[in-house]
This record gives structure tokens, sequence and C-alpha cells, in this order.
């Protein structure tokens, strides 16, 4: 092959996969880019930031900020046991932000959980249906003591 | 490139349709292609939107069925999908490939029949155009990606909730005020007269999203006529002319800077206003994504008509209606008319070509007729943006 291509390379790093089982461990795993040192999470094939080819695998501390949320009253086929339930998007310690559920009250989850700290809790497993691939794992958040 | 002209529009009634898919298409192709006064065997190659169809009728490739149902013979056919942006994606590329002198005259255009899924599936179907791997397990939805854009909109801005909540909702009152006026709309002479308590206080869907901050699922198609503009005014009067177009891409919502700043939006409206060498102070109407109230606050903004946080003030204020500063969504836009979620872009610029002529509804129309038009077009969680700039002159 041209310019010496190995065919057997592997591409990513860090799949979906390992990062779904890191999360059932209790671990958020993402990646160190060599070239500018940020941290990407959840995986890609190349640096969220600077697109850079060389990434070694690192564990996120889990903590982070709230940045969004929402209380799901109406859900998607499959979500009905769940509801009511509170994706919420959380902006790590070191920079990335991950898609998660949070663990509280639904009905007291007001605007003023904006911002407060949180910190990976555990994990939860959708068990799938016939589209989505198999079980799939999200990160779940909890409110650090501090500020609940 | 050569300019490129739309010569005909077609649109269904929106709503619940018993017809199917394919046939909501070739009523509106057939429609189109009656306003343009063309022949069928004129039609050179077909550009189809269609999100969900696979899950709906269990029909995928609907193009070359819709190519077949017209008898237009084995020309090319081509499915567009973009989430929700689909049928605005398939007008850009139908005009694209005129512009570049490949066809002379196509149709594009769009359809959807998002209904017979019912609400538990059409949710599921619907959140696909979320990040399946990383929104999936979470259980978000739609109504739950704008609910938590609202949030932080309110939180970015200093504003309380529900003060925020009041001024989206402005945002359903005027659309449906407008939605009821047009007969082709899923809510004619419905919900003509909404208050900002009912909106309020309709059914939470996602928190702070309630029904009436949604758009409904619905059935419906649109298509339109294009050719290129030299040959336009053998065909028609009127001709519109496509001045400029942007299409721009997201990804994931954790890889966003801001859920309310998407960038695949700013950089899809910048480089229409570039191409069409036009600036927001130009348009005299939109039709833009109103998938929910939150979200034509945040269109506004990014496509540069307000400046960051004051759409919601504005369209509270009124600056969104009629002879306002920007007449946005005259037709209903998606929570009064209908959301068909393959159709939808077709029938934006549907809406802007009947304004043009004067042909909107009465109560809908805005006077004087515009000059400039530009729709905008949101697929997914801001995955797939389009946006077209129309004008009755060419520059």
């Amino acid at each position: 092959m041209g310019k010496g291509i190995e065919m057997d390379k592997e591409y990513l790093v860090l799949t979906y996969a390992d990062y779904e089982a890191g999360i059932r461990d209790g671990k958020l795993l993402g990646l160190r880019c060599v070239a500018c040192k940020k941290i990407t999470c959840h995986p890609m094939p190349v640096c969220q930031w600077c697109g850079g080819r060389t990434l070694e695998i690192t564990e996120l501390s889990g903590e982070g900020e709230l940045v969004t949320f929402t209380v799901i009253r109406i859900p998607s086929e499959g979500f009905e046991d769940d509801v009511p339930y509170i994706p919420c998007l959380v902006k790590t310690k070191e920079g990335p932000s991950v898609v998660g559920r949070l663990d509280y009250d639904t009905e007291r989850a007001t605007q003023e959980l904006l911002g407060k700290q949180v910190k990976l809790s555990g994990a939860y497993t959708y068990k799938g249906d016939k589209f989505s691939g198999g079980p799939r794992t999200c990160p779940v958040f909890s409110l650090e003591l501090s500020n609940d | 490139m050569r300019d490129v002209a739309i010569i005909g529009i077609g649109h269904t009634k929106f709503g619940r349709a018993a017809k199917t898919s394919i046939e909501l298409f070739s009523e509106a192709a057939l429609q189109a292609i009656d306003d343009a006064g063309v022949e069928l065997k004129d039609i050179e190659a077909l550009f189809q939107g269609a999100a969900l169809p696979g899950f709906e009728e269990g029909q995928v490739m609907p193009a070359g069925f819709s190519a077949a149902d017209l008898n237009l013979g084995p020309i090319p056919a081509t499915r567009y999908e973009g989430a929700c942006a689909s049928a605005s994606v398939a007008i850009r590329d139908a005009a694209l490939w005129v512009g570049a002198g490949e066809y002379d005259m196509v149709l594009a255009g769009g359809a959807e029949k998002a209904l017979i899924m019912g609400v538990p599936f059409a949710t599921r179907t619907f959140a696909m155009a979320c990040h399946a791997p990383t929104e999936g397990p979470a259980g978000l939805t739609f109504p739950g990606v704008f609910a938590m854009a609202a949030r932080l909109y309110a939180r970015n801005y200093d504003l309380p909730l529900d003060a925020l909540r009041e001024k989206m909702a402005s945002v359903s009152v005027k659309n449906h005020r407008h939605g009821a006026l047009n007969p082709l709309a899923q809510f004619y002479n419905k919900l003509g007269d909404l208050k900002v308590e009912d909106v309020v206080k309709s059914k939470m869907v996602a928190d702070p999203l309630t029904l009436l901050d949604c758009c409904p699922f619905s059935d419906g198609a649109s298509a339109l006529v294009l050719c290129a503009a030299e040959d336009a005014r053998k065909y028609t009067d009127e001709p519109v002319y496509i001045l400029g177009t942007g299409q721009g891409s997201g990804g994931p919502l954790s890889k966003m800077e801001d859920l309310t700043k998407p960038v695949s939006r700013i950089s899809s409206a910048k480089s229409a206003f570039k191409r069409a060498g036009l600036s927001p102070k130009d348009i005299d109407i939109v039709e833009v994504h109103d998938c929910f109230t939150i979200a034509e606050i945040i269109a506004l903004e990014c496509m540069g008509f307000f400046e960051w946080g004051e759409a919601a003030d504005a369209t509270a204020e009124g600056q969104t209606e009629s002879g306002g500063e920007i007449p946005v969504n005259m037709s209903g836009g998606l929570i009064g008319k209908g959301h068909p979620i393959g159709a939808t872009g077709a029938s934006q610029v549907y809406w802007i070509v009947k304004q043009m002529r004067g042909e909107a509804p009465k109560g809908n129309q805005i006077n004087p007729v515009p000059e400039y038009g530009m729709t905008d077009t949101l697929g997914g969680d801001f995955g797939t943006l389009c946006h077209i700039i129309l004008g009755r002159s060419k520059k």
C-alpha cells in the first residue's frame, strides 16, 4: 500500500463500548490529546478540540457543573417506566461536557440547580429496543453533598 | 453557477391524512406542475425530503416510487434525509444541480406521515435524530432537548424561568393566530385566540415546555418546480429566485459550546447571506423552524435578526408580528401550521412564495408584498441546518 499504511491499524483508541463499560465500573473515561493536552469525552476518533490524531486514554474525575437539565413527562416508547426522569448536561472539571441523567427528586428540580457541582454517582443502562443497537449506558450524576 | 427560479408550488392540507406519503407527495407535485404550467415530461430529476418513511409505512427509497407514481420515467430520483430539515436540503441540492447546469427543470420537496406512528413511537423515532449512543440512554426527547436549551437561555440572560416561559408563550400565541387563518394548516380555525396563560398552563411535556410550546406531529407534503432563471419567464410572470442557500452541520449536544448559540445555524445563515449578498436588515419576512417556542427565539438570534438575548423580549413586544421589525412565521409556522418533518422546508418556501405573490391568507399576508424572504430549517438537535434566501427579482 502507498505511504506504508498498516491495513490492521486500529484508529479508535477508546470505543463507545469501552466508554460505557467504564461508566458501569464507576469511571468516566476519556482521551488526552498529545498535541493540545485537552481532554475528549465522550470518545471520538480525533481530539474534539484540535482534531489531533494522537490520543491517550485517561480517567476523568467525574466531577463537574450542571449546565442544564429537563424533567421528561412525556417519554419515548420504551421509557414509560422511568417517567418522570431528568436528562442533564454536565460540564466536567476537565473541560468536555457529557450527557447523562441526574439522580434528583423531580418535584424539587428547579432552575436553581443550574450551575451546581455534581459528581458521577452511577450508571444508567437502557435495556434497548429493536433500533438501539443493543443496551446503552449513560452516566448518572448526583449533586455534591455540600450544595444540596 | 446559473441563477435558479421557483416557477411552481404545491402544498397538501397538513394534519391527518389517509393517503400514503407517496400519494401526498404526488398531490403536491402535480399542484406545483400545474402551477408552473409545465408538463411532467419536462422534469429531469426529483429531490424528495423524507425523514422516517421506513418507520411510518415500511417504505424506504420513496423518491424512486414518487417518480414512478408520477410516471416521470427512469429519471434520477433521490431521497434526502436531514431529519426535520430533509426538504430544505433536498431543495438546496436541487438548486445547486440546476445552478450547475446539470438539469434545466426539476421537482423538489418532501412528504411525511408522522401521525400514523402515534405519540410514543413518534417520540421514539424523532429522538433517533439525537445522538443515539450518548443521548439515547439518557432518554432525551426533542421537547427535552429544547427544554434544556430554554433553561440555559434563562440562565444566560438572568431571566426568571417563569418570565421566559411567558415570553416563549407569545411565540405560540402568534403562530397559532396565523395558523388558524391558514386553510392548509393543521390547526385551521383552531387555537387562534390563545392566551399566554393557556400556553403556560397547558400539559407539561418536558419541563419547562408544555404541549402548547410544541409543534404537533403531522402528515403532509409540499413540492416546488425549479428551473434555470433564464427560462423562468417562459412559464410565469412571477418567478421567485433562489438568491442564496446555506447548510450547516452540528453534532452531539455535549460537543456544543452553547445550546442557545448553535454554530451550525450561525454558519449556515451566514453562508446563505453571503451567497445572496444580503444581510438580515434586507429581509422582509422569514419562516423559521419553530418546532418549539424557544426554538424560534434561538433561530432569530442566530440568523442575526436580533442581538443575543433580545429575541424573547422582541417577540413578546410584537416585533415579530405583521407590521413589526421582521414578520416571522406568518403561515403559522410549525406550531400553527403543522410539521410533517420531511415536507417542512418546502412548506416554508411555499409560504414565502405565496407572500411574494400577494396570495397569503387574509390576516397573514404582509403589506407591501415582501421583496426578500428567508427560510430556516433545523434537523435534529442542531445536527442539520439549512437556510434559503428568496427574492422577487434577481439581484
